[in-house]
């Protein structure tokens, strides 16, 4: 009788972590990476272009303040350009971080487990370098703070609570602080096991300060996971909220082209998109450099792959509505717009763009072309491209062909707009190789969590 | 008090499995201060041990109500009383566009004090604590379960309890000095 119903039973899933995992063998993975004396080469070599790039976004910096952002491309009619577009770009990777943390921890999703700690360092990092653009489009940001931040200046001037510039300074604020906060929290009883296990005093000592003294006590577990849950019931609503809240930078313009509804969701989509590209992108080359095969497995792969196309389709209908909208509205300029992005002087980046995010990504319907690592490693560097060109084409297209023939411009990137986009990839990539090499990448207690030993089987005890 | 002295006696365990069996016996034996350490969150120790209350959502919740207040009171008092800015003659009390920062700062209040609150009610940062004085403890990270009943547990006595505990079948049983 068993034998028959166990025909009946769907095949069972792949496991989440490799054969022959323990408590203790998870663990001393995990930490080995940061506990080691010997780093490997690949390190070095990835810090160090890494870093090098870095260097240079401090050059083009300095060069910016001294001279004003006079030296971006940005100007009459197109007074956005690469600053916004970049800003946007990297707070859409930053979502993937927060998506996989929060709302699949919520939807019990347990695959996140093994991606979700780099996913919320890489949330951390990105919102790091978007944060970088509009500070310094102010040119020099210490006069103006008040635009910003509501603080008593000696000009009694205010923000104006009705732009939605203000609110994107308190959303994009807010979601730094709370995926810092999620992203620390997480780490606490990981940084014990690393104390626990560290051989040098200094590693002891520093790893022991973090972990504040958390000793794994079931009165402190019990704490610890309402707190962690609410914080993920928190940051659900506020991952949402965010780009919503970018998008509406656009949509409360009248600017054919930003002036539409279907911003929010639109945004919304492309952002999950975007970020878990660059997870991919990132748990790609990391999983391989330090063998963790057994953490992030193939399901794990193939789980983003699909989210990333799933995603793809509600961004594509996106694009339809803007098409159908631009004809549907009667509105010339609505029309002329969508015409001009398509057949204009920028179509190029139209027709780049959905062929990145349109045609490419649906090759991962294929099982075969999902389950290829080097290939799904390239569409996910595709796919940040073409949500680059998303946002170029948004603003710029938009932007240098307004309602005036007379006000009609063009844009182009200097070669200090290319060299602060690049040096902003490099602190992003900086802080991200400091982070594998000095903290847990994989969440040390999430993964014990989901081992087969942790099941306790009732009938034995 | 025959527990001076120490802090407790601690029962070390190799498989979660027999640590929340020993759990619940020794609720049942009308031990109180009691404590468990697990390298990874268990549901069934804190069911075993009756911990479910804990008091960080109350925290949560009035970090949420407090910053929802404040969001919403910057706003109006910034739009309305302090520096009123006539645009198209819109109303100075625009509450809906109050919605979107007042709703940032009742997360961001939130997440604090879930953060902040959760450390305090469990006492962080704590330089010092008994158990980590038995050398044996430092697996409680890694692999292995371990169970502490406290002195100052009114059922506590050293010869007793040291052998209700060795009656569970733990790996070891030692004496946590204070």
């Amino acid at each position: 009788m068993a034998s028959t119903a166990r025909v009946e039973h769907p095949p069972a899933e792949p496991p989440l972590v490799g054969p022959g995992h323990t408590f203790a063998s998870v663990g001393d993975k995990i930490s080995s990476i940061v506990l080691t004396t010997r780093t490997p080469l690949g390190w070095f070599l990835g810090f160090g272009v890494a870093f090098s790039m870095f260097v240079m976004l401090l050059a083009t910096i300095s060069y910016l303040v001294l001279k004003g952002i006079g030296i971006w491309g940005n100007n009459i009619p197109v007074a956005w350009g690469f600053d916004i577009i970049n800003f946007v770009w990297w707070i859409g990777i930053g979502h993937a971080g927060t998506l996989i943390s929060a709302i699949l921890l919520l939807l019990r999703q347990r695959w996140r487990t093994s991606i979700n700690r780099f996913a919320e360092a890489m949330t951390l990092f990105a919102v790091a370098c978007a944060a970088l653009f509009p500070i310094f489009h102010m040119g020099r940001p210490w006069v103006g703070a008040y635009w910003l931040l509501p603080y008593p200046n000696t000009m009694r001037v205010w923000p104006n609570f009705r732009s939605p510039l203000i609110w994107d300074v308190f959303a994009v604020s807010t979601y730094a602080t709370v995926s810092a906060l999620f992203w620390f929290v997480g780490l606490i009883p990981d940084l014990a096991t690393l104390r626990d296990r560290a051989q040098s005093r200094a590693a002891r000592v520093v790893y022991g300060m973090l972990a504040m003294g958390w000793r794994g006590s079931a009165r402190h577990w019990s704490n610890y996971e309402t707190a962690y849950l609410l914080l993920a019931a928190l940051s659900t609503p506020l991952v949402l909220s965010v780009h919503s809240v970018v998008s509406f930078d656009f949509a409360a313009a009248q600017v054919p082209g930003w002036h539409a509804t279907i911003f929010p969701p639109y945004f919304v989509a492309g952002a999950i998109y975007a970020g878990f590209a660059m997870v991919l992108t990132l748990a790609i080359p990391l999983r391989k450099l330090y063998g963790l095969e057994d953490f992030i497995t193939m399901r794990h792969i193939e789980n983003m792959a699909k989210v990333m196309l799933a995603t793809s389709l509600v961004v594509a209908y996106g694009y339809l509505t803007e098409a159908f909208m631009a004809w549907y509205s009667g509105s010339p300029y609505e029309r002329f717009m969508m015409w001009n992005r398509m057949t204009g002087p920028l179509s190029w980046s139209y027709w780049m763009l959905i062929l990145c995010n349109v045609v490419v990504i649906n090759t991962l319907w294929v099982k075969r072309l999902r389950t290829n690592v080097p290939y799904l490693f390239l569409v996910s560097l595709v796919v940040s491209v073409g949500m680059w060109l998303e946002r170029f084409v948004i603003i710029v297209t938009s932007l240098h062909r307004d309602f005036l023939p007379s006000s009609w411009g063009t844009y182009r990137g200097t070669p200090f707009d290319y060299s602060m986009f690049l040096g902003t990839i490099g602190l992003f990539l900086t802080l991200f190789f400091l982070f594998i090499r000095f903290l847990p990448a994989i969440s040390i207690f999430e993964m014990r969590t989901i081992l087969p030993g942790a099941k306790l089987d009732e009938e034995k005890a | 008090m025959s527990g001076a002295g120490i802090h407790g006696l601690m029962a070390e365990f190799k498989a979660p499995a027999d640590l929340v069996r020993a759990a619940r016996e020794v609720h049942a034996a009308g031990y109180r201060k009691v404590d468990a350490y697990t390298p990874y969150p268990m549901e069934e120790v804190l069911d075993a041990l009756h911990l479910h209350r804990t008091r960080v959502p109350l925290v949560v919740l009035t970090g949420g109500l407090l910053g929802l207040a404040a969001g919403w009171a910057l706003a109006y008092w910034i739009s309305v009383i302090e520096f009123p800015m006539n645009i198209g003659g819109r109303p100075y009390n625009a509450w809906p566009a109050f919605v979107v920062p007042a709703f940032e700062t009742t997360v961001l209040f939130a997440a604090l004090a879930a953060v902040f609150g959760m450390l305090a009610l469990n006492g962080f940062p704590q330089p010092y604590h008994p158990v980590f004085n038995v050398p044996a403890f430092a697996t409680a990270s890694r692999d292995r379960f371990f169970i502490c009943i406290e002195s100052g547990d009114p059922k506590f006595d050293r010869a007793a309890t040291r052998d209700f505990l060795k009656a569970l079948g733990p790996t070891a049983v030692e004496e946590v000095p204070e």
